[in-house]
């Protein structure tokens, strides 16, 4: 690594870039082994420095409420490198073109989420239930915002097949949301591998669902915070 | 802290990396286990950045909720579990400090700030957090005083390098290695301090 790789690498373990010079270290590491292990030590010693940070201490109700909010959340987020190394996502890459489609309606953001907890899926069963939807798939919705379609099985199951999707901006993730009467509940958090997308969303789609994806912090949302980049067309199911 | 009863003869045997492996499967408990061990420090970075009680607990609660949707993306081969939280909690904390524009972190001197009372942590982890806390005061105070506020700024106040850069009225370029060199540094001072107070057993002569 050079000098200045190094010092790219300090002020992304120190978080002191901007946007841009972010996406500048995620471009360095993403091919660099040795820009990931310097990172990871360097941010091992700046964590360090959190712990040298004496403060008051919390108030006892802090804990509460993180547990609270954390119950009040479903929890469906796979790993994002299970899913970049999915087996499914080099097959997919080549998907049907989109038929141009007007802006959907999706209802209101920021309406509560469910305060029921999906069972958590192992992502082994996430990506056979994925790949059963891609072997039968009962519908088809179009997307907007990226060339692609929503696959969706007979259950309800669906998978978000796209491609021509950009990286998500560093710092930043993309995260599935299905709508349902204007209620967005989270189906998961992805990355695109070379552009290509086949996420399985977690929760189930209805007739009139729309899936749409917006763009988060890392880590996710518990409910949309901007506009949707990509959006599919109401599902229809039989 | 670690006032839950039933959590904790549950996860005291468990590794902060077994735990966030639990929290992925949607334990709760296991959530408030690794808040009871590492919520004291994440808050303590939140609040330095932050200066503000609402707006720490903000970026710890919201830290520790990324931790709750993202445990299952967690990879013990990169960070430990510990570093991970501390990391997202910092950076929630970094977030908001930009966009509230509230810049109070100045460079204290880390060394003469007093210790605050921690009613709550038990004596073993205050002892714990005082022996860190020293090693890493000491390892700070070590470095060259240009390094040391570079550092500081940045990982404290929440500035980011041309910011830094601005404030001090140096060119970026200086900013950026004397971060990478303070941090460089830090490292080799904190590996020599861990080694030096280790039972690793040596040889005399």
């Amino acid at each position: 690594m050079d000098a200045e790789t190094h010092e790219l690498i300090a002020a992304y373990a120190l978080d002191a870039l901007d946007e841009d010079e972010r996406a500048r270290a995620k471009e360095v590491l993403a091919t660099s082994e040795e820009a990931r292990e310097e990172l990871r030590s360097l941010t091992e010693v700046a964590a360090t420095m959190a712990t040298a940070a004496v403060g008051p201490a919390p108030r006892p109700a802090l804990r509460d409420r993180i547990l609270d909010a954390a119950r009040a959340e479903p929890q469906n987020v796979v790993s994002l490198d299970e899913r970049r190394h999915s087996r499914l996502a080099p097959a997919l890459a080549v998907v049907a073109a989109v038929a141009a489609c007007a802006a959907v309606a999706l209802g209101i953001w920021g309406a509560s989420v469910s305060s029921e907890r999906d069972e958590a899926r192992s992502a082994l069963a996430r990506e056979r239930a994925a790949a059963a939807v891609l072997a039968h798939p009962s519908s088809e919705a179009s997307l907007t915002g990226a060339s692609g379609r929503l696959v969706v099985g007979e259950n309800g199951d669906a998978v978000l097949v796209a491609s021509n999707v950009p990286d998500a901006p560093a710092g930043k993730t993309y995260q599935v949301w299905v709508i349902d009467g204007g209620r967005p509940v989270s189906g998961g958090l992805f990355s695109p591998r070379s552009g290509a997308v086949a996420v399985p969303v977690d929760g189930r789609v209805r007739d009139g669902s729309v899936v749409a994806v917006t763009i988060e912090d890392e880590g996710g949302a518990s409910a949309p915070t901007g506009e949707p980049v990509i959006a599919s067309s109401p599902v229809t199911l039989s | 802290m670690r006032q839950d009863g039933l959590a904790l003869p549950r996860h005291t045997h468990l590794s902060d990396e077994a735990l966030v492996a639990l929290v992925a499967r949607g334990d709760e408990t296991a959530l408030g286990a690794l808040y009871d061990r590492v919520g004291r420090v994440a808050y303590g970075i939140a609040y330095r950045i932050l200066r503000d009680e609402r707006l720490a607990e903000d970026a710890v609660q919201e830290g520790f909720l990324a931790v709750w949707r993202a445990a299952a993306a967690f990879r013990p081969e990169r960070a430990k579990a510990s570093t991970w939280i501390v990391t997202l909690v910092h950076r929630r904390a970094v977030d908001i400090v930009r966009r509230e524009e509230r810049r109070r972190a100045e460079p204290l001197d880390v060394a003469e700030r007093p210790d605050a009372p921690d009613p709550a942590g038990s004596a073993e982890d205050a002892a714990w957090l005082g022996f860190e806390r020293d090693r890493i005061h000491a390892a700070l105070r070590s470095l060259p005083d240009a390094q040391r506020e570079a550092l500081e700024l940045a990982y404290y106040g929440g500035y980011s390098q041309t910011e830094v850069a601005e404030r001090l009225g140096v060119p970026l370029g200086t900013i950026k290695s004397r971060m990478f060199a303070g941090l460089a540094r830090l490292r080799e001072v904190l590996d020599e301090a861990g080694s030096e107070g280790s039972w690793t057993p040596r040889l005399t002569s």
